[in-house]
């Protein structure tokens, strides 16, 4: 980074810090907080259009596609989100691994399950044998991700489905008695009017998604935590920049930056909240329309 | 292969630690699924052992936690406050690593407090290990949780009681215990039901952070991510350990619901809040 690092092992403090800080590991470790911003800005919308989807099932009159829903819903708040976390991307994997080894290879005939071995033949293997080590890493993201929208999903279509019940019920009868269908009722009444009504859980739906992203660790993901327990550790004089157990401050930083996390989507959601609230037949939109008055 | 009976010997003790039962765990090929059942049911010990007492601990800690934070004085709510959202702002799982990782630096030894005519000696070596150190976190992190939920309730105690219980001539301590305190636990009740369902499931958490499972003595998430680790099989494992913890909710919905209607004993039926299970579980 700076033309003095080149024997840093003679530097005085400052240059030493300025030198150890930009290294290229450190750079790794910066880079690692894009990828937690990365992973809840693709997996909020993903976790909404999840949870659309299961409020839609939760309120449809169809008995097969309610149950569904329902079933959605209710198992994944049931069982602790840690063993989803984990269990999706593998049995996906697995899942995708076996589709794909019905279809390429259908003259294959040893089991795929030999004792505590999962064989399936070469070319259904995925990421595919001779992808690249990026391709991996790629896969292995989109696997948390999908992991990560099916659980906030089901939060997310609970929360939904409550706020479309809150919509006041003489509202859509009005939309109804107008002569406009349950679907055209749907679109114009209740979808503008329910998000206000959503946001207090969906802020916190979103805080405890914030929350959850250092278990990308657990999924072999090279997140903050990986990279914070990498550069931390003890360095022997072998390295570059020798010095002692530092994972505590690594540890501190990390701290720091979940803590300002939430607390900027906390001011955030609070303008959301004013903001959606405007015109609205609530207290808070009573309160902003005697203010303008 | 063991039998059933020989797996149940063998294993449901041994998260307790190697002398309880065999030595080594089951591995590879010879993993049955009674292995599995029993050493992750044996596992839940754990489990139980950091939510109880955990909760226990807390739930003390969060109503002085509570009572600092809606004080007028402003040298005890910025500290309550602060407090709270420290520990309600950040990742539990970054809490372990952050807080192991601080305890290894201490010294060994312990430290020496001198008071002048003796010399306190402080043992820090425990805190390293996850039954201490895990459990310090914890105790502290659903401290913070559970403080602002009584927090809340302080908030909401009927101005009714309040002026009947001034009528009466009470003050101060006594006010608090007879009239505050029992307002104050009924209204938090069921979200404080919730919060130690949370804290329970969190447990999981303590051996997949920092904290080493020494003699692979671990609680029951981490013996099913073991077997699935070998056998690649998660079918299994997983399904078992998400049955055991619903089992676990539903006996803390039940311990807790006995509680709530000894809590709500003095109001007409109508009036009385039930416990609603909605569980959010990441912290």
């Amino acid at each position: 980074m700076f033309e003095f690092c080149a024997d840093p092992s003679i530097l005085p403090d400052w240059q030493w810090f300025a030198c150890y800080l930009t290294s290229g590991t450190h750079w790794a470790f910066y880079r690692s907080f894009l990828v937690v911003i990365l992973l809840l800005i693709i997996t909020a919308p993903m976790a909404l259009g999840m949870g659309m989807l299961g409020a839609l099932a939760l309120r449809s009159g169809f008995a097969p596609v309610n149950l569904l829903g329902r079933g959605y819903v209710n198992l994944i708040r049931g069982v602790p989100d840690i063993v989803f976390f984990l269990f999706v991307p593998i049995a996906l994997g697995q899942g995708i691994e076996w589709v794909l080894h019905q279809i390429n290879c259908p003259d294959w005939d040893q089991p795929i399950r030999q004792g505590n071995d999962f064989i399936v033949c070469r070319e259904a293997k995925m990421p595919p044998v001779d992808a690249s080590a990026w391709a991996r890493n790629v896969y292995g993201f989109t696997m948390a991700i999908i992991a990560f929208a099916l659980v906030f999903g089901a939060f997310v279509a609970n929360t939904l489905y409550g706020a479309m019940q809150a919509v006041p019920r003489a509202q859509v009868e009005t939309a109804e008695s107008y002569g406009m269908t349950r679907r055209q009722a749907f679109r114009r009444i209740v979808l503008p009017q329910m998000w206000v009504f959503a946001l207090p859980g969906l802020s916190n739906i979103w805080q405890i998604l914030v929350k959850a992203t250092p278990l990308l660790f657990l999924l072999g993901i090279q997140d903050a935590v990986f990279w914070a327990r990498e550069l931390g550790g003890a360095k022997t004089s072998l390295y570059t920049y020798p010095h002692p157990d530092w994972r505590v401050w690594y540890f501190l930083a990390l701290l720091v930056f979940y803590l300002f996390l939430t607390w900027a989507s906390e001011r955030g959601f609070g303008w959301l909240t004013v903001r959606l609230s405007r015109g609205q037949a609530t207290a808070e939109g009573e309160r902003l329309r005697r203010r303008a008055a | 292969m063991r039998t059933c009976a020989e797996s149940f010997q063998g294993y449901v003790l041994r998260p307790l630690g190697r002398d309880y039962g065999e030595r080594l765990l089951p591995r590879g090929l010879d993993i049955t699924f009674c292995d599995q059942l029993f050493l992750i049911g044996g596992g839940l010990l754990w489990n139980i052992y950091f939510a109880a007492l955990a909760v226990g601990f807390g739930f003390f800690l969060a109503i002085g936690v509570a009572l600092m934070k809606f004080s007028d004085n402003p040298w005890l709510w910025r500290p309550a406050s602060g407090f709270v959202f420290l520990f309600r702002g950040s990742p539990l799982f970054i809490q372990f690593f952050f807080f192991y990782s601080a305890f290894i630096l201490l010294p060994r030894t312990g430290i020496d407090i001198p008071l002048g005519f003796t010399t306190l000696t402080v043992q820090t070596s425990a805190l390293t290990t996850a039954q201490v150190g895990g459990l310090f976190v914890l105790i502290l992190n659903t401290t913070a949780y559970s403080a602002e939920l009584f927090y809340g309730a302080l908030r909401s105690v009927p101005k009714g009681d309040l002026e009947a219980a001034d009528a009466y001539g009470m003050k101060g301590f006594t006010k608090f215990r007879r009239v505050i305190w029992p307002n104050m636990l009924r209204l938090a009740w069921p979200s404080y039901t919730n919060e130690v369902i949370f804290l329970t499931h969190s447990t999981t958490l303590v051996f997949l952070s920092a904290f080493p499972a020494r003699q692979q003595s671990g609680e029951a998430f981490y013996y099913a991510r073991y077997f699935v680790d070998q056998t690649f099989n998660p079918f299994v494992a997983y399904p078992l350990v998400a049955a055991y913890f619903i089992a676990l909710t539903l006996a803390i919905i039940g311990l807790f619901g006995l509680a709530n209607r000894r809590l709500n004993r003095h109001l007409p039926q109508a009036r009385r809040q039930r416990i609603r299970f909605r569980p959010q579980y990441i912290r």
